[in-house]
């Protein structure tokens, strides 16, 4: 049965990676290309003006947060636009009708939010190098952050498709929740800069945890402690894990 | 041991809509089987539940004595099923799609690609296997449904309209595959519109209409309810009215040349004939105004006309 199961999972999963990486010019390139006109107006132009932000270079300081913004949007919208996708034109009705356990099912889609999330993670990182000098304090961090959250977006993705009812509706969440909390995350600035009590409120966006835990495994700073951060996100992903079998397991959007 | 079994299976739509209302239903293994009824009937989504697509209210449903609550997975493993709409990935080559089907069963890859080939040959696709779904045509379409759904080798197949849309020629050759595939062993239930497609190929047929089976039992008894069969007679000369016939009460004028008549099972076409003769009518040629399931068919499920709009 774990035999069926793993190949149940294999062919969710490369079914996945094969459909973002047959649609690379979609898929990989345009952030790629997006963040590098960050790079070049926010890190050379305006950030030469910036001077240093916590002891670094503000294109050094905003490189770490880049990415990681690159990982959460692309896991997140592969996702979410696959699996609204295959609700959509019903084909997510082939795995329903075969004896694949929900958990094969989110596992598969999630390792295909993943795969995409680290691919233009890593291609971004690739462009940062014509802006910036390559410098990672702990690769183990870098990595294990990333990969956390790709999976923690991931999932999300997939709860938005499990409601949403129309294409607008995938898009709402990416533009009105998740683009606000990644760009008030600590990407282009340190919370430090800001008063007290927007420090306070600053601690309530998951994102800022993973941006800093991320910059932490880049340049060995950070405005969070590390192990609060990793805490943060492992509860969130706990947390997503469990909403999405048991949305899963009723059926919600998928089975009347 | 039956293929399936349900047992006062319910559903109620969040809507409100009672679309079973408690059926039970057995379906012997290695039957061929057709589930008939008008549309909004229940059909479709009695084969949701079973192919758990649909949750059902209460009730029970084995397959092969699994149950699809508590043995699920076994329960899925053992059913092939072919639903009425396209629901495959249409940008996706239709090799693909059949081998990832099998992969969801757990079918090794190269196990999964031969089943393939083997399959897609079989019903005439092997030639388009790296053209994307969406540019196959609507029979096509089918049977790569029907491929998707065999290639893990199910025991019991489920075709819910497959030949819909489907021209004649083409659902013949399907016919004859399915009727190889049901010879092979592999219990089958039918849902269509085509009746004569129903009479032609299942030994037993259950009718659902309103949420309720209403008929279920062997085709030939089912057949045997028809107590009269209507006949289209084309004549050789003109006819100017419908013709006062003894012993056949239902005569009605189409045209000049052609008249329809009900003959009751007690009578013959010899009597029919014989007593046009006497009144010097000549037929030339004769056919049944429709398909004998149908006229049964029809007069089971009968409702106002406005009702049926509804």
């Amino acid at each position: 049965m774990l035999r069926q199961f793993w190949i149940a999972y294999l062919t969710i999963a490369r079914k996945e990676i094969m459909r973002f990486t047959r649609i690379w010019v979609q898929t990989i390139v345009p952030p790629v290309v997006m963040v590098a006109l960050y790079f070049i107006i926010f890190g050379n132009l305006i950030g030469q003006r910036i001077g240093e932000m916590d002891g670094m270079l503000y294109i050094d300081f905003i490189m770490p947060g880049l990415v990681m913004m690159s990982i959460i949007t692309n896991s997140y919208a592969n996702v979410v636009s696959s699996f609204y996708g295959a609700k959509y034109s019903r084909h997510i009705e082939e795995m329903q009708v075969a004896p694949v356990p929900n958990i094969v099912i989110l596992l598969g889609f999630v390792t295909g939010g993943v795969a995409r999330g680290l691919s233009v993670g890593v291609a971004v990182t690739l462009v940062s190098l014509l802006f910036t000098e390559f410098s990672v304090h702990s690769p183990s961090i870098v990595l294990l952050v990333a990969l956390l959250t790709s999976c923690l977006f991931a999932m999300a993705g997939l709860i938005n498709a499990i409601f949403a009812n129309s294409f607008d509706d995938i898009s709402i969440v990416p533009t009105f929740v998740l683009t606000p909390l990644t760009y008030l995350g600590g990407i282009f600035y340190s919370i430090k800069l800001l008063p007290e009590f927007w420090q306070q409120v600053s601690l309530g966006n998951p994102i800022l945890y993973m941006v800093n835990s991320f910059r932490f495994g880049f340049r060995g700073a950070s405005d969070i402690e590390l192990m609060s951060a990793l805490l943060v996100i492992l509860s969130f992903i706990a947390v997503l894990f469990v909403v999405c079998l048991v949305l899963l397991e009723r059926g919600t959007g998928i089975r009347q | 041991m039956y293929a399936l079994e349900i047992e006062n299976l319910h559903k109620t739509y969040a809507s409100g809509l009672q679309a079973l209302k408690g059926i039970d239903l057995e379906v012997e293994t290695g039957d061929f089987f057709a589930l008939l009824g008008p549309n909004g009937a229940g059909k479709s989504t009695c084969i949701g539940i079973i192919s758990g697509l649909v949750n059902k209210t209460a009730g029970s449903v084995r397959i092969f004595g699994h149950s699809i609550d508590n043995e699920f997975l076994v329960a899925k493993s053992l059913l092939g099923s072919v639903p009425q709409e396209f629901n495959f990935n249409t940008f996706e080559p239709v090799e693909e799609i059949v081998v990832n089907q099998a992969g969801y069963y757990g079918v090794p890859a190269r196990i999964a690609r031969q089943e393939t080939e083997r399959y897609l040959k079989q019903l005439g696709l092997w030639q388009h296997r790296r053209s994307q779904a969406r540019r196959l045509s609507g029979g096509m379409k089918r049977r790569l449904m029907i491929a998707r759904a065999l290639v893990h080798k199910p025991q019991l197949l489920i075709l819910d309209e497959p030949t819909a849309g489907v021209d004649i020629e083409l659902r013949r050759t399907m016919w004859d595959f399915l009727d190889q595939i049901n010879d092979q062993g592999t219990t089958i239930i039918l849902t269509t519109h085509y009746l004569e497609e129903a009479e032609r190929m299942c030994r037993n047929v259950a009718i659902i209409d309103g949420g309720s089976i209403i008929q279920n039992s062997s085709m030939k008894s089912l057949l045997k309810q028809l107590n009269s069969e209507t006949f289209v007679l084309y004549l050789r000369d003109e006819l100017a009215q419908a013709p006062q016939l003894e012993r056949f009460d239902n005569v009605v004028r189409l045209d000049q040349h052609s008249i329809e008549v009900e003959v009751p099972e007690a009578l013959s076409i010899n009597d029919l004939v014989g007593e046009l003769e006497t009144r010097g009518i000549v037929v030339e040629r004769m056919r049944n105004k429709v398909n004998r399931l149908e006229e049964l068919f029809v007069k089971m499920t009968a409702r106002p006309d406005t009702e049926k709009l509804a």
